[in-house]
């Protein structure tokens, strides 16, 4: 590092956090999308053409409006008992958002706080996290999940409840070790110098330097979160089959394939943008915040 | 005011992974105030051990097995947890080895330099950064309010370490435990922040230990000298006495095995073999061990 300093001048403030990620343009785009899903998710009744429950057996099974035989009013047809699938794929975004939010949510909070604990305090609670954390990761997640509701009920609480029991070791490892790594720096030592608690350390000095990675892993697991809501809707282990859900879609037109392909086409697209959009928001925020703080 | 301000006694430690390999000998220092001490020593000689004793935060691999630590009378190792967290960061404070490092990259200079002097002299938020801006003034940090407002990476490392300067001086501290401060510097900067520590010193009157490697260093700053080598104090006296009548073989060896600037092409002269074997000797370490012991 050349450093022929007297005192410099300080290069400008880059400004708030929130600047430098909008320079990321993973982070734009991806953001601006689920965004835009959110909203989607709140305004679902004012945007659905149609009531996603009402079915017709008369309009069962239409095409979209591009094809053939489409009826005026259904965009992406319907399926098989005539309900509207446009309509369903849009309530369907609030159960993907809402498990995604609470379950990575919960989830980052318990292993955070594991993790934290393991990291910094080491000894006893660090032996015994760790190995629980082991132990949990021996088993296949998708089977535990479905083991899980099995045993806890189906239903949305039971959904996100699975998933939180499942996912908190992958923030418990990675806080953990990162939280160790951060505790080798001269910057904590230099805290304990001047006379901080460890509990106090802990929480001013090096819970702000996790923070960044823990963004990116809350919106990994949110990606995450939305696939498993999926699977367990798909093998019928989530909320009622009346209940828009992708997953739940997905199942249905998986049976339908033949007749209708646009019933398992339409959830399974808006599954995969969600999907996408989360990882790639992920990625963007570890490598915009990583620079910054890093340097 | 016959008291000294720190006298170390007989204190013993021993590396607790290298199965129980002695780390200190008996180590005496006495320290009258506004005394600047040089403690010198090659890598593992000990040096730095002494003063992460003093600050209470050695490392667990080190475990002190006799001698004393008094503070103005006060026995440091037999204090109350509470009442020496209070005396760290205001009597005795530390300026960290690298700049690099020993700032918090996730928090703004302002916090940081203001921690000591809001949480040990309850200062108000507004009082602790004007006497902020001040000591910027003092170590001669260019336009003041916008480093404050900065973060670590925006500025060079000669910046870094007048803050930490700054800082360690902030609470008007007794005694300022200075941990190789210059050795992650440029030669260029290394000699401002040396004049820097000194003339803050001096102006403050407080006592400073200077752990350092390089007797070039303890010639400048400064008054007195302690050197070590493997654990055990070999020389000890004010540095001009020192520098000019050297008492050990081994003193003498090592500095002029140094660089020379006055004759550049001249090769370093190691110390010689005979020279530790006499330390050795006279320390009572076995012949195959070589090298002091890591610290």
């Amino acid at each position: 590092m050349a450093d022929l300093s007297l005192p410099l001048a300080v290069p400008r403030h880059r400004g708030k956090t929130l600047r430098v990620l909008l320079t990321e343009p993973r982070v734009v785009l991806a953001g601006g999308f689920l965004a835009l899903l959110l909203l989607v998710a709140l305004f679902a009744p004012a945007l659905a053409p149609k009531d996603p429950l009402e079915q017709d057996l008369m309009l069962g099974t239409l095409p979209p409006a591009w094809l053939e035989g489409a009826e005026p009013g259904f965009l992406l047809g319907t399926d098989d008992l005539g309900r509207d699938v446009l309509s369903r794929a849009l309530y369907g975004t609030r159960i993907a958002l809402t498990v995604a939010v609470t379950a990575a949510g919960l989830s980052a909070l318990i292993g955070t706080a594991l993790g934290l604990a393991a990291g910094w305090y080491g000894g006893w609670a660090d032996r015994i996290i760790s190995r629980m954390v082991d132990i949990w990761m021996a088993f296949p997640p998708v089977l535990l999940s479905v083991l899980l509701v099995a045993v806890l009920g189906s239903g949305l609480h039971s959904v996100i409840a699975a998933i939180v029991i499942i996912d908190w070791t992958r923030f418990c490892r990675v806080i953990r070790a990162e939280t160790i790594n951060q505790a080798g720096l001269d910057y904590v030592t230099a805290a304990r110098a001047i006379g901080f608690s460890r509990r106090q350390i802990l929480f001013k000095e090096i819970l702000p330097n996790v923070a960044p990675v823990l963004a990116a892993l809350i919106s990994l697991e949110m990606g995450i979160a939305v696939i498993v809501e999926a699977i367990l809707s798909f093998v019928g282990l989530s909320l009622s089959s009346d209940t828009p859900t992708w997953g739940g879609m997905i199942a249905q037109g998986r049976q339908m394939i033949h007749q209708g392909w646009w019933v398992l086409v339409v959830p399974l697209l808006a599954l995969f943008a969600t999907v996408l959009a989360f990882n790639q928001l992920g990625n963007g925020l570890r490598v915009a915040l990583d620079p910054v703080m890093r340097r | 005011m016959s008291q000294p301000l720190l006298s170390i006694e007989a204190l013993s430690a021993i590396s607790t992974r290298d199965g129980g390999q002695p780390v200190l000998r008996d180590v005496d220092l006495t320290l009258k105030r506004g005394e600047v001490r040089g403690l010198v020593g090659e890598s593992g000689a000990g040096k730095s051990t002494v003063a992460k004793a003093v600050l209470g935060i050695l490392p667990s691999t080190v475990k002190l097995t006799g001698g004393w630590v008094r503070f103005e009378g006060q026995d440091l190792m037999q204090m109350k947890r509470a009442a020496f967290s209070a005396l760290l960061g205001r009597d005795i404070t530390l300026i960290p080895q690298d700049p690099q490092t020993a700032l918090n990259p996730a928090r703004s200079i302002e916090a940081q330099l203001t921690d000591g002097l809001r949480l040990k002299l309850g200062l108000s938020r507004t009082a602790a950064r004007a006497r902020a801006l001040e000591l910027m003034d003092e170590v001669q940090i260019r336009d003041p309010a916008r480093v404050l407002a900065a973060y670590p990476h925006q500025l060079s490392g000669g910046m870094r370490q007048r803050i930490l300067i700054a800082a360690a001086f902030a609470p008007e501290p007794k005694l300022v435990v200075a941990d190789e401060p210059t050795t992650a510097l440029d030669v260029t900067v290394q000699k401002e922040i040396l004049r820097l520590i000194r003339r803050m010193q001096e102006a403050h009157g407080t006592a400073v230990i200077f752990v350092t490697h390089d007797l070039g260093v303890v010639a400048k700053i400064c008054d007195s000298v302690t050197l070590l080598y493997a654990g055990k104090v070999i020389e000890d006296g004010p540095t001009a006495r020192l520098l000019n009548a050297l008492r050990h073989a081994y003193t003498r060896a090592l500095l002029s095995a140094g660089p020379r600037y006055d004759r550049p092409d001249a090769g370093l002269e190691p110390v010689p073999e005979a020279v530790f074997a006499q330390l050795r000797a006279e320390i009572g370490l076995s012949q195959s061990n070589s090298e002091g012991p890591r610290s």
